[in-house]
């Protein structure tokens, strides 16, 4: 990625947080889930960011954000020189023309009640980007970009296989020549042979009308694949951020480590000789996320200061981010690092 | 433990499970045949509705009658064919000599009923534990298992756990009798990556401790690859390859198998553009005739829309289902 270039989104320190209500009738505290907590993130025109991360961690909902499908809390949204986050409803609205989404679950996206050409059809209707004829044609033409034949055109969702709904969700996003779509787990409760099917055509198309992808999943294997950065997240931060190659071949932060390294690789030779950090306990709950460092808690090389100080995101390496206060530029390798120290406290008070 | 024939724990011979459905019948499980010999793993790999799971069914005799029924075969478990014992006999083995864990522990785990109480039920059953003997060794288990502070956590209702934490539960119940075979279906699915790591582990763990033989379901061979001793490739409810696992991965002998492993992106090295098989899965009711892998196949050529494929042996405990199996095992090396 050619760094010199505009960022087609830039997010500036975004946070969601959603009131949590609960407890008895007249001791209801009100909680908050901090489920995106401080994400500053860049976003290059053509490229694909895959963010990657467990279930609970706040990739979707970070996603859904940058659409504004659900509230932001603070910070900033910049797309065209326009902060989205500021935006009114009905401004929100005519800027979704160039932003849309794709969806995990093929089965609950589609209204079960229209047509394949209504679904495709329906956001021409409401951007009034064509009538008629030519609506017709349009989407006739969507159809064939995504692989599926024109004689589909008069059925409905559930005569459709869960790939097959995938493509028309894909032509509905689309419709409108979008600049920018969020896939949220867009292979995720399809069957593998037909994963290799999406994550071409999505590849495909990218390269066609040059779109700008944030490729959302927990599937790592899909993610190294389809992208060209990754961000890792966790507990509602990112804690690493460099292109593809580089987070699986040298990741810096533990996380970041321990999950490359759970992956399983189709290969017995390499799964019988590789050695796997196994982490202890669950992620932690949004609701309560440890202080300092949010992977304190089942982070192998944790020292008494990481549950203290909460690690930014630093240029450890170039282009390359992490966020633990245990490495720094000049001791990027944690493994090397003496123990109990935190080089990259040092180089922050400094 | 005795082994039957062999040295074979379980030995499935032309096994067909079909559901009679509006759509015709349906050939879910169509004559498949494989063994298991005590302390291996393995592996069962296919897409949805290639008959894995319910080749499994089949073994615990859990297939639902109506609509579906096993219509042949033979299914003999340590000396005895499980398909003509008695109900009674098959619910003696089920949990004590056999049991299953499952993708979702929820389906398996009653939501109303107190964890110590569902595992105390399993060895009152079977191994005719008093309730004090029961209650120790439910927490036995539970520490086994990795959950932690057993004895307090033991008497929670299976929401009270995390997703990870519910599968170590069914794991703890599953394996409470010790049982000689444990069929895990998709255990680690519906789990994230870190918690999968975990579970893998416990399911190698309790394997190397306890010696019981494992059949592992799923649709990632990535697990298969550093779980198991031998594997099956199943598509349309027939067994499409069978081989040593290392073996299985270094030289697939069918154009399917080869498919499945070139579509899975390999994160440690570096590739284009994914290979991938065209088409969809097949409608096992309306199935082609001839291979019903041929309208998907890079390989398939005018036999294979016309004659079903011979089942090719190729090393010693090598087997594919295809017409071309030798050339496509001979292009693989």
């Amino acid at each position: 990625m050619d760094q010199a270039t505009k960022p087609l989104i830039s997010i500036e320190d975004l946070r969601v947080h959603f009131p949590l209500v609960g407890g008895p009738l007249f001791r209801r505290s009100r909680r908050m889930v901090k489920a995106v907590d401080g994400v500053t993130l860049d976003i290059y025109p053509g490229e694909t960011l895959g963010l990657v991360g467990e279930s609970g961690c706040g990739k979707t909902t970070l996603g859904r954000a940058i659409l504004r499908l659900t509230e932001i809390t603070s910070g900033k949204i910049l797309f065209h020189g326009n902060d989205l986050a500021a935006l009114s409803n009905s401004a929100m609205r005519e800027q979704r023309r160039h932003l849309q989404i794709i969806f995990q679950d093929p089965y609950a996206s589609l209204n079960p009640r229209m047509t394949v050409s209504q679904i495709i059809g329906e956001p021409l209707d409401t951007f009034r980007l064509a009538r008629g004829r030519a609506k017709k044609e349009r989407v006739q033409e969507l159809m064939e970009m995504v692989g599926l034949s024109a004689r589909f055109l008069k059925r409905y969702p559930h005569e459709f296989s869960g790939g097959q709904r995938q493509r028309i969700g894909i032509a509905r996003a689309l419709a409108v020549d979008p600049a920018f779509i969020v896939a949220d787990e867009p292979i995720s409760a399809l069957d593998v042979s037909i994963q290799a099917q999406i994550m071409n055509l999505l590849d495909r198309l990218r390269r066609q009308k040059n779109l700008t992808y944030l490729f959302i999943s927990h599937d790592l294997r899909a993610i190294r694949h389809v992208s060209d950065r990754v961000a890792v997240m966790y507990l509602g931060k990112i804690v690493e951020l460099a292109d593809g190659k580089t987070v699986y071949k040298n990741p810096l932060m533990p996380y970041t480590k321990a999950l490359i390294s759970a992956v399983p690789v189709p290969d017995p030779k390499v799964e019988a000789a590789r050695r796997r950090i196994v982490l202890e306990g669950d992620v932690p709950s949004p609701i309560n996320p440890p202080r300092g460092c949010r992977f304190h808690t089942r982070c192998p090389y944790a020292i008494d200061l990481c549950g203290k100080i909460e690690p930014q995101l630093v240029e450890i390496k170039p282009n390359h981010y992490a966020a633990c206060i245990r490495i720094s530029p000049e001791e990027p390798d944690i493994d090397r690092v003496g123990p109990g120290a935190a080089p990259g406290l040092q180089a922050r008070t400094a | 433990m005795t082994a039957g024939s062999n040295g074979n724990l379980l030995s499935v011979r032309d096994l067909r499970t079909y559901f009679e459905t509006e759509d015709g019948t349906v050939k879910a499980v169509d004559g498949i045949s494989f063994e298991l010999k005590q302390g291996e793993t393995l592996g069962i790999v296919g897409e949805s509705g290639s008959g894995k799971s319910v080749a499994n069914l089949s073994v615990m005799r859990l297939i639902p009658d109506p609509p579906g029924r096993i219509v042949s075969g033979s299914i003999v478990f340590d000396g005895r064919d499980v398909l003509t014992l008695p109900p009674r006999a098959v619910r003696d083995l089920r949990g004590k000599r056999i049991s299953m864990i499952f993708q979702d522990p929820m389906t398996s785990l009653n939501p109303f009923m107190r964890i110590s109480k569902q595992l105390m039920e399993v060895t009152q059953l079977h191994l005719g534990h008093t309730k004090k003997q029961a209650r120790e060794h439910a927490i036995r288990m539970l520490e086994r298992v990795g959950i932690p502070d057993a004895h307090e956590r033991i008497d929670s209702y299976p929401h009270e756990f995390s997703g990870g934490m519910r599968q170590r539960v069914m794991i703890a119940m599953a394996v409470s009798c010790e049982p000689e075979l444990l069929i895990a279906d998709e255990p680690t699915t519906a789990l994230d990556v870190t918690i999968q790591a975990q579970i893998l582990e416990l399911i190698k763990r309790l394997k190397a401790e306890t010696g019981t033989s494992v059949i592992l379901i799923t649709h990632d061979l990535g697990v298969v690859a550093g779980m198991t001793d031998h594997t099956i490739v199943m598509y349309a409810g027939k067994i499409f390859e069978q081989a040593p696992t290392t073996e299985l991965f270094e030289r697939p002998g069918n154009p399917y198998t080869r498919g499945l492993l070139r579509s899975v992106p390999d994160p440690t090295d570096e590739q284009g553009a994914l290979y991938q098989i065209p088409g969809l899965p097949p409608d096992l009711a309306h199935l082609p005739p001839g291979c019903p892998f041929a309208p998907r196949c890079e390989r398939a050529d005018e036999i294979c829309r016309r004659e079903y494929p011979p089942f090719v042996q190729l090393t010693a405990d090598h087997y594919s289902l295809c017409h071309f199996a030798n050339e496509v095992f001979a292009e693989s090396t």
